[in-house]
């Protein structure tokens, strides 16, 4: 949760500003994408010829590079699958996530 | 005026002529706004274009947005004032409709932004001339709504919105409500004030104090909130309240700027509601914006007839002014209640169907009648009034109605 707080977020007490104007919301929600994901993107090594052109098309910047392939950082992936569509070697495939 | 001395503040101030749209611009760019953002729709045009032509001649210091729609162009100024501009924007009838989404979610968010309604009638049938029915359409947004009388007014009254929205006890968006075709193209002489004068007036600047797009302080604006689990059906409450309590801190307030107004400037406005010769007053006749001076002639020669009658014009409208006018009708013993807008649901005016509420807590019966006239641009003239005043003093004499009096039908 501290990870991504670069800066302390507003607190309306300290500031004098009353509670009852226009809502806001000063805890950082620890929720993350992966947490309510519906599919998610399973790399085929095999397949992977790190071309990176998952890594260029994802809208959240979730594509991490391993060693001999590029992976994903399922924090953070949203599942929207544009990886999946444009990967020219048919490398990424959308699994349902089960709940587990 | 003419007994101005050179020392006082109307000696400061140059005379011009020109039209309600033209006065609203000039009085926004006194205001100095950061930023405006406009889409037209008659009779509102003019009055935007009025703005572009100020910023692109260099006599107003702020950003424009021509967005592809009202939807956007509150949307934009809500993203500009809560990184802390000052913001305006006008709009009417079908561009107000298409507006309602952000329009209801600006005072929810508390964000002062100041937007004439150049009032157009309702459509269908279509129609593009003026009428209240726009502006009354929308009076239970939480928006404060002040009409106008004259151009005069309008001007001063748009630079008061800005100071009147942005006071730290209402942080309320403020309609200024100025008639479609009768002073939006109506031309007066216009005294238009200093822009040191201006400055002076309003003060420093500080619009995002509760809540702002800054990363040094960061915050979540506008999340969900609500529900009927956990803390969610107090905290709602709480917000509804908070704009509950804006809206009658608003009374006082627009009351104080229009004292100060005066005090500046030397025109000096009713605030709430205007009594215009009711001492002694049996009967009183409504009326809102720029009616009323027609209105004023025929009570002056019903007053050099001898009749005991006199005017309650309504410059505020939202947060409605109970107390105020309560207060004036304390003597009354007949009301004629003119609107230029249609209430559906009363079969009335609206503004007939909202004073009815006030006369409850006056704790008597008053014998009252609607009045509906002027809609769809339609002329409401001196002998109109004499026609409301006639039918008013008979409620008198045992006349009873319960519905309205449509005041053009045999024009």
């Amino acid at each position: 949760m501290s990870a991504h707080a670069s800066y302390p977020m507003f607190d309306p007490a300290k500031a004098g500003v009353p509670d009852d104007l226009c809502p806001i919301a000063t805890d950082i929600n620890p929720m993350l994408p992966g947490d309510w994901r519906s599919m998610r993107p399973v790399v085929n090594r095999d397949k992977c010829v790190q071309c990176a052109v998952c890594w260029l098309y994802c809208p959240v910047q979730c594509i991490v590079e391993r060693p001999a392939w590029f992976d994903v950082n399922l924090a953070t992936c949203k599942g929207c699958g544009i990886c999946a569509n444009e990967c020219p070697q048919r490398a990424i495939r959308m699994v349902e996530e089960t709940g587990t | 005026m003419s007994t101005a001395s050179l020392q006082s503040p109307a000696a400061r101030q140059k005379f011009i002529v020109c039209e309600g749209n033209e006065a609203s611009a000039l009085a926004v760019a006194l205001a100095r706004p950061d930023l405006v953002s406009v889409y037209p729709i008659t009779p509102q045009s003019s009055l935007v274009e009025h703005l572009a032509k100020l910023i692109a001649d260099g006599r107003m210091d702020a950003d424009i947005v021509d967005a592809e729609g009202e939807h956007s162009v509150l949307s934009v100024l809500q993203g500009a004032a809560l990184a802390g501009g000052r913001t305006f924007t006008a709009t009417c009838g079908p561009g107000l409709a298409f507006m309602f989404e952000p329009y209801f979610r600006t005072s929810g968010m508390r964000l002062p932004i100041v937007m004439s309604i150049v009032t157009r009638d309702g459509i269908t049938p279509q129609s593009v001339w003026g009428g209240h029915q726009d502006a009354m359409t929308v009076r239970e947004v939480g928006w404060v709504q002040i009409y106008c009388e004259s151009v005069q007014e309008v001007l001063d009254t748009t630079i008061m919105a800005f100071k009147i929205a942005e006071h730290h006890d209402v942080m309320l968006p403020v309609n200024i409500c100025l008639d479609g075709n009768y002073l939006s193209y109506g031309a007066a002489r216009v005294t238009v004030p200093e822009q040191a004068q201006v400055d002076a007036f309003m003060g420093e600047k500080n619009v995002n104090w509760h809540a702002a797009l800054d990363p040094m302080r960061p915050m979540a604006v506008d999340p969900l909130t609500g529900g009927a689990g956990g803390e969610g059906p107090a905290t709602f409450v709480r917000y509804r309240k908070g704009q509950c309590r804006g809206m009658q801190n608003a009374l006082r307030v627009i009351t104080g700027v229009h004292e100060e107004y005066g005090r500046r400037f030397g025109r000096h406005y009713a605030p709430l509601v205007e009594q215009y010769r009711m001492d002694d007053a049996d009967i009183a006749l409504m009326t809102l914006g720029s009616m009323s001076g027609a209105a004023k002639d025929a009570v002056d020669e019903a007053r050099d007839a001898g009749k005991k009658i006199g005017i309650l014009k309504l410059k505020t409208f939202s947060p409605f002014p109970v107390a105020a006018l309560v207060s004036a009708l304390a003597k009354v013993k007949a009301l004629g209640v003119v609107d230029r807008s249609v209430g559906f649901r009363w079969n009335c005016g609206p503004m007939y169907q909202e004073t009815l509420g006030a006369l409850y807590r006056l704790g008597r019966q008053v014998p009252s009648a609607s009045f509906i006239g002027g809609l769809a641009g339609a002329d409401l003239t001196v002998e109109h009034f004499h026609r409301v005043i006639e039918r008013t003093e008979s409620l008198l004499h045992g006349f009873a109605t319960t519905e309205p009096i449509w005041l053009n039908e045999n024009d």
